[in-house]
């Protein structure tokens, strides 16, 4: 049993481990190309702020993703949640109220999208297509068609503050930690239930990997100028978790996928589709909240067209890190590596004065040739 | 001379032989029924006559007015004057009569259609067959029954001078029966040859001239009419032992575990249509309690509706162990202790992409894994016990269940549900498409479970498995109760006529 459970998670990483490289590939040559700036601490700290929202909208998208649905209205959704923020704001209220405002808007927007879907029947495409209208319509209306500037400076920290150097370290503590403990407790699991001896060396081998890139991500944060983790990055780092362990460590989870896989199935197996779908909507939406804060934050106001096109952003980041459109397959790590690739190729393309045209040009040919290689590899498979 | 001659067909599934050196002929102007049990082969037969399989995937020869054909596919079979109406209608609900009629021979120059000569050509052929249908109107506003007409009209302007027609009369109203029958007819006398097939023998023995049987993929007699009774039909049918390929161990039953009460089931196309007309029964602990009948007769409808699963209209009262039960969601019948193992494994039961483990611990997740959390050990230790107990061969628990054969993937369908653990398991055609192997052991662990004291109900269109099985038989006809029987009174016979409402 052991040697075929190896097998089967080199089968499974093994996507993970080409999606690495060809990553790797793209750094190698834009950091030549743009005459080592690319892999300085400077760009890749811009680069994970930059990619932080895309990442936090994926990651909620590829749970709607595997569930077999689709989301066409969070780049919309943002921009609202956005407005919505800085117009409570100028209008007088608390800091914490316009947050609070700004996440339980994108919730019950969530929730009208699911209840549309999956209690309605109404196709995810459409119900998501008309949110895609009419809330940039609702964020043009609430703002007039001005944008509004954000003064206050704790809003703006949210998008542009840093967490410092030695706050850095504590985190990576923390987080080795964690895994470290989780290492050993997996390890002792086998022992408990009966199933063998505990491994703790093999646990803590594997946990090298993992430790590692902990620290080496702290350190390269850090190089820049003693900043430090971008804050945006860190709620983007613990969204992905968040949504990781959603996806592979809970019943819900393994619901999605299974609703996403064979709807009639899961059904027949007790699961209600329909719960699941309006739950899935509202994680969406809670996280397209906080996406918005931080892309507000960032901009420093609150625009008409903010967000416009993220949603194509998140999918095509779900979708080059191997989710299927159809449901049922699909990871957050892939996802998020998806946005990753994304926010690389805008950013190395920028340094690099790639006209704007060209940009879109090629990312659009990238995104249908990674979908392809991938259709081909299955098909071999 | 004889219009159709099929020789010696032999047509082999990997692991099957569906047709086994089936011979059939039919004459012009000659009605020709074909029946026999699910499975016996009728429709593989048809597909075979229509290129569906082409030539070279079987073995044996078509002759057309005494010349060997070679179909390579529906077109050359429909240009030699063969058309199959199917029990599913092929009709493009989105378009008119008219268009669907012609549809991919459209009257055209240059690629252009004419239109009025269309609508002309198509109310000519509508009025010939007497049909009152306007050929500009949608084929979805049409009734079923309607939709069935059209589709006739639609192979008669192909020329047809074989028509096969599969089950027509499954969907239709009375009245659209006479209808239907009143065509047949005026086919008949302008020369059509027509093979019929049918589970309704009072429709076959109508207006056939010879009717034939099959049987295992091969053809039992062919026997004019006259000579022929419903009664030496159902036997010809039937024939064949029931022997001790079912030990069945004696035990004793406990309490009613399930009661079920003035069960109605209505389809979901047609809310009025009911599927399944006031159903009442019961099952007691270590029972099996058998559910007979023939395709469409309501049997899957009746589990599903119980099981809270069916989509359309249905009503009903449930009592498990003695006290009401209100189910109206899979999961409620879960939480009752009812399983569901139901039919068409692929569309109902596995998520083929996922694992063994994945597809087993699916129903109780819950209950074997943590209420919100997944323990992923408890699972690998909780599917261990099924996947041993019922010897499903797979390298592994991780291994895909796409992959696997049809009898481990019913395996694991089966195994799913042991986990949560029933007191009452409905079995829907358990062992369809498996071989002889893992259905053994399948009747093995179902006699098993009802010793143990589980209440099960069984459907299945194989006669030998649900005599075999059962303690009592339960016989629909067209959604009723057409008859009961224990195990001792059980004949195939008997089941059969009732099965054909002829009991």
């Amino acid at each position: 049993m052991d040697e075929t459970i190896k097998s089967r998670i080199n089968t499974a990483s093994l996507r993970a481990y080409v999606m690495i490289a060809v990553m790797g590939l793209i750094w190698a040559y834009f950091h030549w190309a743009t005459d080592s700036i690319f892999l300085t601490p400077r760009n890749l700290s811009n680069l994970m702020t930059q990619m932080s929202v895309t990442g936090i909208l994926a990651v909620g998208m590829l749970m709607v993703i595997v569930s077999g649905n689709i989301d066409l209205s969070v780049g919309s959704v943002l921009g609202f949640a956005g407005g919505m923020a800085a117009w409570a704001l100028a209008a007088g209220y608390s800091l914490p109220i316009a947050i609070m405002l700004a996440i339980a808007v994108c919730v019950v927007i969530g929730l009208v999208h699911g209840v549309l879907t999956s209690y309605l029947n109404i196709p995810a495409f459409i119900v998501t297509l008309g949110g895609l209208l009419a809330w940039r319509g609702a964020v043009k209306w609430l703002l007039s068609g001005n944008t509004i500037p954000i003064s206050d400076e704790s809003f703006k920290a949210i998008g542009q503050s840093y967490v410092g150097a030695n706050v850095g370290w504590l985190l990576a503590a923390v987080a080795i930690g964690f895994v470290l403990v989780m290492a050993v407790q997996r390890a002792r699991s086998v022992k408990t239930y009966g199933l063998g001896e505990a491994n703790y060396g093999g646990a803590l081998l594997g946990s090298i990997l993992p430790v590692g890139a902990i620290i080496a991500f702290i350190w390269v944060m850090n190089s820049y100028e003693g900043k430090g983790v971008p804050i945006p990055v860190l709620i983007f780092v613990v969204v992905a978790l968040f949504g990781a362990f959603m996806t592979t460590s809970t019943t819900f989870g393994r619901y999605l996928y299974a609703i996403g896989g064979n709807a009639d199935a899961a059904r027949l197996s007790g699961i209600d589709n329909r719960r699941n779908v309006l739950k899935v909507y509202m994680i969406l939406g809670a996280l397209t909240g906080l996406a918005a804060l931080i892309f507000a934050g960032r901009v420093g106001s609150a625009t008409p067209d903010a967000g416009t096109l993220k949603e194509l952003d998140a999918i095509a980041a779900c979708v080059i890190g191997g989710a299927s459109l159809v449901g049922g397959r699909g990871t957050i790590f892939g996802a998020c590596l998806g946005a990753l690739i994304m926010a690389s190729l805008d950013n190395g393309m920028s340094l690099l004065n790639v006209r704007d045209f060209m940009q879109d040009i090629i990312k659009g040919s990238i995104l249908v040739a990674a979908v392809g290689l991938d259709m081909a590899g299955r098909k071999q498979g | 001379m004889s219009l159709l001659e099929m020789r010696e067909i032999v047509k082999e599934f990997p692991g099957v032989k569906a047709l086994d050196g089936v011979s059939f002929t039919l004459g012009a102007g000659e009605f020709h029924s074909l029946v026999g049990e699910n499975g016996a082969g009728k429709s593989t037969l048809m597909k075979v006559l229509s290129g569906v399989y082409p030539h070279g995937s079987y073995e044996g020869d078509i002759l057309i007015d005494n010349t060997v054909r070679s179909f390579r596919g529906i077109r050359d079979s429909e240009a030699a004057g063969v058309s199959i109406i199917f029990q599913e209608l092929s009709l493009v609900k989105e378009l008119t009569v008219g268009e669907n009629i012609f549809l991919g021979k459209e009257p055209s120059r240059f690629g252009v259609i004419n239109w009025t000569e269309l609508y002309h050509k198509a109310s000519h052929l509508l009025r010939d067959l007497n049909l009152d249908i306007d050929p500009r109107v949608i084929v979805g506003n049409l009734g079923i029954g309607q939709q069935q007409l059209v589709e006739i009209a639609k192979a008669l302007s192909k020329d047809a001078r074989i028509l096969v027609l599969d089950e027509p009369t499954a969907a239709l109203t009375e009245s659209e029966v006479e209808t239907l029958f009143t065509i047949l007819e005026k086919l008949k006398s302008r020369g059509v040859g027509m093979i019929y097939i049918s589970h309704k023998l009072d429709e076959v023995f109508r207006m056939s001239d010879r009717i034939s049987v099959l049987r295992d993929g091969r053809t039992v007699g062919t026997h004019s009419a006259a000579e022929l009774t419903k009664d030496k039909v159902i036997a010809a049918m039937v024939g064949r032992e029931v022997g001790d390929i079912f030990p069945k161990p004696e035990h004793e039953f406990g309490e009613t575990a399930l009661d079920v009460r003035g069960l109605n089931v209505y389809s979901i196309d047609r809310p009025d249509k009911a599927l399944v007309e006031n159903v009442s029964f019961a099952v007691r602990k270590g029972e099996v309690l058998g559910i007979a009948g023939l395709m469409g007769a309501g049997r899957s409808e009746l589990l599903m509706a119980i099981f809270g699963a069916w989509k359309g209209k249905f009503s009903r009262e449930i009592s498990v162990d003695g006290s009401i039960a209100a189910i109206s969601s899979p999961a409620d019948a879960i939480a009752h202790g009812i399983g569901f193992v139901t039919e068409d494994r692929k569309r109902f039961g596995l998520i083929l992409e996922q694992t063994i483990l994945d597809n087993m611990t699916l129903a109780g997740l819950k209950s074997i894994s943590g209420r919100y959390v997944c323990n992923r050990t408890r699972e690998s230790i909780a599917a261990a016990g099924p996947m041993k107990s019922l010897r499903i061969k797979a390298n592994s628990p991780l291994t895909i269940a796409g992959t696997l054969s049809g009898g481990n993937q019913q395996k694991v369908v089966l195994g799913k549900w042991l986990l949560t653990h029933p007191k009452i398991l409905f079995l829907d055609e358990p062992t369809r498409g498996i071989d002889v192997g893992a259905k053994q052991e399948i009747y093995a662990e179902i006699n098993r479970l009802a010793k143990e004291g589980m209440a099960i109900v069984l459907v299945s269109s194989e006669l030998p498995e649900v005599l075999g099985l059962s303690d009592r038989v339960m016989v629909l006809h067209e959604g009723r109760v057409t008859g009961e029987f224990t195990r001792s009174e059980a004949t195939p016979e008997k089941v059969m006529a009732a099965a054909t409402g002829s009991y």
